[in-house]
């Protein structure tokens, strides 16, 4: 609660609104005791009064009335009669929606049939038709509000009650004995009360309003009972001569509707968990750059990441999910990158193109270079000129990276004319061949589905697909086959295979199977909480891997046809990225860790092609290359 | 496309009579004898008998439900007393001018909505979207009636820009630049809180858009960031806020009883206020009956938007 308290403070509007309405209270709490006139003491001599007057510090309207003293007169019968009529909408909406959703069945499909025939009329015209009924008059004004919103808590509280009506606590009050009464009252009631007071702080601002409202038409307070929107309606006639009489109590009605407006987000803000994290941040079109140390010289590799740094700033932490990276990629070559999840092997590739989202993502430091090009430097329409032309992406899951309500020939030719001014129906032709390229049966047809109509194969061929889309020299590949069955893996896997030796593409491929990079790549560099702690031959590395974190990696590959073979998980967690050791991040779960291991930061050190970041390797890497 | 249209006119015809079956229930709320009520506390015992016999009010409830939905049916919905003319003709003629300003304003907030809440989303935190905000935070505070009426003091009375009220100028009026400059403040009083409302939907489902992985696969592809939101983030988007459009209208279409009020349009809000002072109860049942049906044909029409947008649900 006193969490909950901080939160809605820490957020200023909501703050603002809070001492908006504690003023409005206060006002109409204040104002009886004050030598204030009677508010209905008509005096036609001193009518239409400016404000400011000896006497009447905000005027007379039209009978010569006090209008200080109407106006908390007015706000004060508006207050009560806009929260009573929230009050009595939330009772009985509530007891209408528990009742349907603990009872379930016939009982929840009558009432919820008539709320939605209720739901089904424009808000206001339901209630002038009650106002109609019953005759125009404050009370009925009252019983009109009330009644339209009661289908509005019913609905929410019943969506509750559904959820909580099959938990075990629910079940075993039923077994204990309970009637079906006590249950509801003491099981239930509080478990949906949060909900109804939420639910009420966002509605009680429009019941006012609407009160406010009938009355402003005649049809709630009658003379010479006022509340604010009878005075906003008698004052009409004289708005032309003398507004002041208008302003007063419509700036009222403004303010107290604002103020519960700032409140009612405020206390949902605060409960809403998502917006805590601050995870609601919008990433923007690149990620963004904040280099400090020197930028590191050109080299003339294909693709090359110069000890990138990327960090995530979530409030006052700093997670390093790329802590000093460095690889390089030549024309025609497969590069597995492999590791844990949280590893920093996405985050890396994403980091290439400056797709990490920002904020939170942050480069901070290091280089990517494209035929020794910086691309972290970039500005953001190089960058977009380099994105799918020349390096181009391939995504885990294809059922949320491909856009939902596009056909996928329009995808793919969205992906060609980004970067090449085609007509739309050349565009479609080469979306054919391309979906021909990664053999897709029936390309023609398939042209004009929709992701969700395809399988999921075909939608990573799709995905493959539009990354050739440009004829790119690399491809960056982020576990394209992690969300497939096993056998459309392995087409994947191959098709991939296939494409690289026929065009001398260069892929990276991010993955936590070693048993992908066997098939797949030349070489692998393993990485462990943002760094890379082996580099090499992917034979190499599988047949004598040197760090203790690689060969228990491997060891976690389960093989077909091997025997009974024990399959060793890696006990432990991977450290959090706020977090790390000055030392081997791996150390705490290493058995052969050693006091220096955790004493200072050890170098990636080997020679040729191989290197590991070890004090204590498995295989010196001298021996085994 | 055609059978789902169908499918969803069939599905509104019990919701039609459900909205019926719950005006009649409401109209017999009315306390104590409703030709009495018609008539006022004075009517000569004669009087109320004729009326009552006049309204069928001497048979029972039931047989008088299905006597007066028939009768709609028929396109009778019985006389009004206050303006002695049939009541589909009252409403026809009064709905027409309603339709103009409910509409432009529907039109109105759902532009101004979605185009401020896509620039605020595109610019979170920026000085655009603080504004937009600030904004919106006052559209939605602000009650209709109040702000109709500042801005005839405004434009109207200080700077003599706009035509205080009505539909049309009394004398020489009736072409359409008379009805643009008669439309301008109602329909921008009218379409204050739903756009207010629309932009903070479309802000959040925009943010909520811009963070799936479909927006990040649009950038890979080279896209421009620009086309990655108007095309990509609101597209998808707009599955979310088109339902959002469809309650709002509802909001749109019977608030205008405020700005008819204020403006003095001739609209059916109008008309209803009256005939709810005068007590022309067959009036208001007639019209609270035909414009909640408008409504429910209008919901049709936004769910087969829906289903023309977003391939997905079935049709």
């Amino acid at each position: 609660m006193i969490a909950f308290l901080r939160r809605l403070f820490r957020n200023r509007l909501a703050g603002l609104g809070a001492v908006t309405f504690a003023a409005i209270v206060l006002f109409v709490v204040v104002t009886p005791l004050l030598p204030l006139p009677d508010p209905n003491a008509t005096a036609t001599a001193d009518r239409f009064m400016r404000p400011f007057s000896e006497g009447h510090p905000l005027g007379t309207d039209h009978l010569g009335r006090d209008l200080l003293a109407r106006l908390a007169a007015g706000t004060r019968l508006s207050l009560a009669v806009g929260v009573a009529a929230a009050l009595i909408a939330a009772t009985i909406g509530s007891a209408i929606g528990i009742v349907a959703g603990y009872f379930g069945g016939r009982i929840d499909n009558v009432i919820m049939r008539g709320v939605d025939m209720l739901m089904a009329f424009p808000y206001i015209l339901l209630a002038l038709a009650i106002v109609a009924a019953l005759g125009p008059g404050l009370m009925n004004a009252l019983i009109a509000v009330a009644a339209v919103n009661v289908p509005f808590f019913a609905r929410n509280i019943r969506g509750i009650t559904v959820g909580l009506a099959g938990r075990e606590f629910v079940d075993a009050a039923r077994l204990s004995g309970m009637g079906h009464t006590r249950i509801i009252l003491s099981e239930l009631l509080p478990n949906v009360l949060p909900v109804i007071v939420i639910a009420m702080s966002t509605t009680v601002g429009w019941m006012i309003l609407e009160t406010a409202g009938l009355s402003f038409l005649g049809l709630g307070s009658q003379p010479p009972q006022a509340d604010l929107g009878s005075m906003l309606g008698e004052a009409r006639s004289a708005l032309i001569t003398h507004p002041h009489t208008s302003v007063v109590p419509g700036l009222m009605i403004f303010f107290i509707v604002m103020s519960i407006n700032l409140l009612g987000d405020g206390v949902r803000d605060a409960l809403d968990p998502r917006l805590r994290s601050g995870a609601l941040s919008r990433p923007r079109a690149m990620t963004e750059v904040k280099r400090e140390d020197p930028v590191p010289a050109p080299t003339d590799d294909l693709l090359a990441l110069q000890d990138l740094h990327t960090q995530f700033h979530v409030g006052d932490r700093v997670l390093r999910a790329v802590d000093g990276v460095s690889l390089t990629v030549a024309p025609g070559e497969c590069l597995g990158i492999i590791g844990e999840s949280g590893s920093g092997k996405s985050v890396t590739a994403l980091s290439v193109m400056g797709l990490v989202a920002s904020p939170p993502g942050l480069i901070t430091g290091g280089a990517v270079r494209f035929r020794g090009e910086d691309l972290v430097g970039a500005p953001y329409e190089r960058l977009r000129q380099a994105r799918g032309d020349r390096v181009a992406y391939i995504f885990q899951d294809p059922l949320s990276t491909l856009h939902p309500l596009y056909r996928v020939g329009d995808q793919l030719a969205e992906a060609i004319r980004a970067h090449h001014k085609v007509a739309a129906k050349e565009a479609r032709a080469r979306a054919v061949a391309l979906l021909r390229d990664v053999r897709i049966p029936n390309a023609e047809s398939r042209l004009d589905d929709y992701p969700h109509e395809m399988s999921g194969g075909m939608r990573q061929r799709v995905g493959i697909a539009m990354a050739l889309a440009n004829e790119p020299d690399v491809i960056i590949a982020d576990e394209p086959t992690t969300a497939l069955d096993v056998t459309v893996q392995a087409q994947i896997l191959s098709l991939l295979d296939d494409l690289r030796r026929d065009r001398g593409l260069a892929i990276v491929f991010i993955t936590h199977d070693f048993g992908v990079v066997a098939q797949l790549c030349d070489r692998v560099a393993v990485m462990y909480a943002g760094r890379i702690v082996e580099e090499g031959p992917t034979g190499a590395v599988l047949n004598a891997p040197a760090h203790p974190y690689t060969r228990r990696l491997i060891a976690c590959v389960p093989e077909l046809g091997q025997g009974r073979r024990e399959l060793a998980a890696i006990p432990g967690l991977p450290p959090t990225l706020d977090d790390l050791p000055a030392g081997c991040a791996f150390a705490p779960r290493c058995e052969k860790a050693r006091p220096a291991c955790s004493a200072a930061p050890i170098p990636l050190e080997g020679s040729g092609r191989r290197a590991v970041r070890c004090l204590y390797p498995e295989t010196r890497p001298e021996e085994a290359a | 496309m055609g059978g789902y249209i169908l499918k969803r006119l069939l599905s509104a015809v019990p919701v039609l009579l459900g909205i019926t079956v719950i005006v009649f229930l409401i109209m017999s709320l009315i306390p104590g004898d409703p030709a009495t009520a018609i008539l006022g506390a004075y009517a000569t015992p004669e009087n109320v008998e004729k009326l009552n016999r006049d309204l069928g009010l001497d048979e029972p409830m039931i047989e008088r439900y299905f006597i007066w939905l028939y009768n709609m049916l028929q396109g009778d919905f019985g006389r009004s007393y206050s303006l002695n003319r049939p009541v589909l003709d009252e409403i026809l003629e009064r709905f027409s001018a309603t339709l103009i300003l409910a509409g432009t304003s529907f039109i109105l907030c759902s532009i101004l909505g979605i185009l401020a809440g896509v620039v605020s989303a595109a610019r979170q935190y920026g000085m655009a979207d603080k504004l937009i905000t600030f904004v919106v935070l006052i559209g939605i505070s602000v009650p209709s009636f109040f702000l109709g009426m500042m801005m005839i003091l405004l434009f109207a009375v200080n700077l003599r820009w706009l035509p205080v009220s009505g539909m049309y100028a009394i004398y020489g009026g009736g072409d359409l630049p008379d009805l643009i400059r008669h439309l301008t403040m109602p329909a921008l009083a009218l379409s204050a809180v739903a756009t207010g409302v629309i932009a903070r939907m479309a802000r959040s489902a925009m943010l909520e858009v811009l963070r799936q992985d479909f927006v990040r696969t649009a950038r890979a592809k080279g896209v421009h960031e620009r086309r990655v939101i108007t095309r990509h983030a609101l597209r998808a988007a707009m599955v979310a806020i088109i339902p959002v459009l469809g309650i709002q209208a509802g909001f749109v279409l019977s608030g205008a009883v405020y700005i008819e009020i204020v403006f003095q349009w001739p609209g059916v809000g109008r008309m209803l206020v009256d005939a709810i002072l005068t007590r022309d109860l067959l009036l208001v049942q007639g019209g609270v009956v035909f414009v909640a049906a408008c409504y429910v044909l209008f919901n049709i029409a936004v769910d087969v938007a829906q289903s023309l947008l977003d391939p997905r649900i079935k049709t």
